[in-house]
């Protein structure tokens, strides 16, 4: 094996490992960040400042008793957690965290701080999400209740309505950079205009930045849009009849899928890796701290904004959500043409 | 490593295929299928074109097959039984048992001419495959735009058929 493969393996493995320990992180962010919204302390017995906490959650999810109801289809029931999970991951398997790196020149070439580097990265994360429903479905079928069945025709619902602005959102931004592999549409965002504003796609799409933001919360199944899991009129939606280790899988997948989100978002509209005042070779710190800033946004907006109604949800994505994303594409597409000839 | 996934994938799409007729359960046929369809995207990647094989799984594994999964879920479609009475007397007989069999053995002999046929002649290819999505791009909207539009046009036409037969009338 050479160095090359050893390293690419590393990244992989780190990303793993990485993503594995967001999601315990995220649990930690959320308790804390609910607790300082609604006056409250939130968790703080286990360990300094309570930080010990998902460690404890992680060893009472694996001590609990798995249970699958009498009439539950055995094969597809506990097909769908592992659906869940692996789509959620998976999808992260092509987003670029950092600039190419030699690892302080153990290596003869760069290599790509990404798991995979592939030139229609952008479609592929589009593809996998698109299999994550599969898992949120099969689980509300396989459950057989009637909560965990409304719950996932709700989630997939949801889901397919509003992957088309999704979709369109990050079209005006293929549109413009010209590439869809995210490594290539990060470095179209380097520099500076005027020497002061960063190129970041934001400052040109934020509309585009607006859409992809609030069809990748109705995505992920997030408040103000989770409706699969409405607790006042559904218990827990799809994942009603879980516990133990599947239902921790479905909510890593969840955490999982909200880190990825950022992460494309960061990628896409706010520059990646790049930002004043660190050299290139530190540019992850950039893209770390942009995630977490968004990855705050989506938990500050769960606990303040209540859940909308399911007929409101629907009229938001197709009558406004869509018709922006068309316009905004089409203006993009327009302009480009328009600057950068045919 | 090529050949070996290529066997792989080629033996998953066949297998769920056919796994697909088999079933009872329609819920089953339907994840089966996309089963199968995930084993042909990887034989797209094997190809080397990427795109088509992320294509595929977008509109046929991730919309398509959705739609289908809805359909069977929320009719609720029952689980098929095994022909009784009459139809199982007509099927189990000696003439419908006969008659499949003679047509499953010209199918056979079909197959069989056809791959010989094949095998002789090199496969008529494209000097220049189109793989990247500029390539695919550029061909589909200059050599084939007339293909395309008409293709969206026939699209636009089944949607409005199926809103016209779906919609009910007021009177």
């Amino acid at each position: 094996m050479d160095a090359r493969l050893i390293a690419q393996l590393g990244v992989i493995g780190f990303t793993f490992f990485m993503l594995l320990n967001s999601a315990a992180i995220l649990v930690y962010m959320e308790r804390k960040v609910a607790a300082l919204v609604q006056q409250r302390y939130g968790p703080f017995l286990v360990g300094p400042k309570g930080l010990l906490q998902p460690l404890a959650d992680i060893i009472k999810l694996m001590m609990k008793e798995e249970l699958r109801p009498l009439a539950a289809n055995k094969w597809l029931f506990y097909l769908a957690p592992v659906v869940s999970a692996t789509a959620a991951f998976a999808a992260f398997s092509v987003v670029p965290f950092g600039a190419p790196t030699t690892f302080f020149g153990l290596l003869d070439e760069p290599i790509n701080l990404a798991p995979a580097d592939v030139n229609v990265g952008l479609l592929v994360i589009f593809a996998i999400t698109s299999m994550g429903v599969y898992g949120i479905v099969l689980a509300g079928w396989s459950s057989n209740s009637k909560y965990s069945l409304i719950g996932a025709l709700r989630a997939s619902a949801q889901m397919i309505s509003y992957e088309l602005s999704y979709g369109m959102s990050f079209a005006a931004v293929i549109l413009m950079a010209g590439s869809l592999s995210l490594g290539e549409i990060v470095n179209q965002q380097s520099g500076y205009w005027f020497h002061v504003i960063p190129k970041w796609y934001i400052f040109i799409q934020p509309l585009g930045f607006f859409i992809f933001l609030t069809a990748g919360v109705a995505e992920t199944n997030r408040a103000p849009f989770d409706f699969p899991e409405a607790e006042q009129e559904l218990v827990a939606g799809y994942h009603t009849e879980y516990s133990s280790m599947s239902f921790a899988l479905f909510f890593l997948a969840e955490y999982v899928n909200m880190v990825t989100v950022s992460a494309v978002a960061t990628d896409l509209f706010l520059g990646g890796w790049h930002g004043p005042f660190l050299p290139e070779s530190l540019g992850w710190i950039w893209f770390l701290a942009k995630v977490f800033a968004l990855l705050f946004f989506y938990i500050w907006m769960r606990w303040t904004l209540p859940r909308y109604r399911y007929d409101q949800l629907m009229e938001f994505g197709w009558k406004w959500l869509l018709p922006l994303a068309v316009v905004n594409l089409l203006v993009t597409a327009f302009l480009t043409i328009k600057i950068n000839g045919w | 490593m090529d050949a070996i996934l290529f066997w792989i994938l080629a033996a998953g799409a066949v297998i769920a295929s056919v796994l697909v007729i088999g079933q009872r359960n329609p819920m089953y046929s339907v994840l089966l299928l996309i089963a199968s369809f995930g084993a042909l995207s990887g034989l797209y990647v094997l190809l080397g074109s990427p795109f088509v094989a992320v294509i595929q799984i977008i509109i046929y594994a991730g919309a398509i097959m959705v739609l289908f999964l809805f359909v069977v879920m929320l009719l609720n479609v029952p689980t098929e039984e095994m022909p009784t009475g009459q139809q199982a007397k007509f099927l189990g007989g000696a003439g419908p048992r006969r008659f499949g069999a003679i047509l499953s053995a010209f199918l056979a002999v079909q197959l069989f001419w056809a791959m010989r046929a094949l095998s002789a002649q090199p496969m008529p290819g494209n000097e220049t495959p189109a793989t990247t999505v500029a390539a695919i791009g550029e061909r589909l909207f200059r050599e084939y735009s007339f293909a395309f539009e008409a293709t969206s046009v026939l699209i636009l036409v089944a949607m409005v058929g199926a809103v016209i037969l779906a919609r009910k009338e007021h009177q």
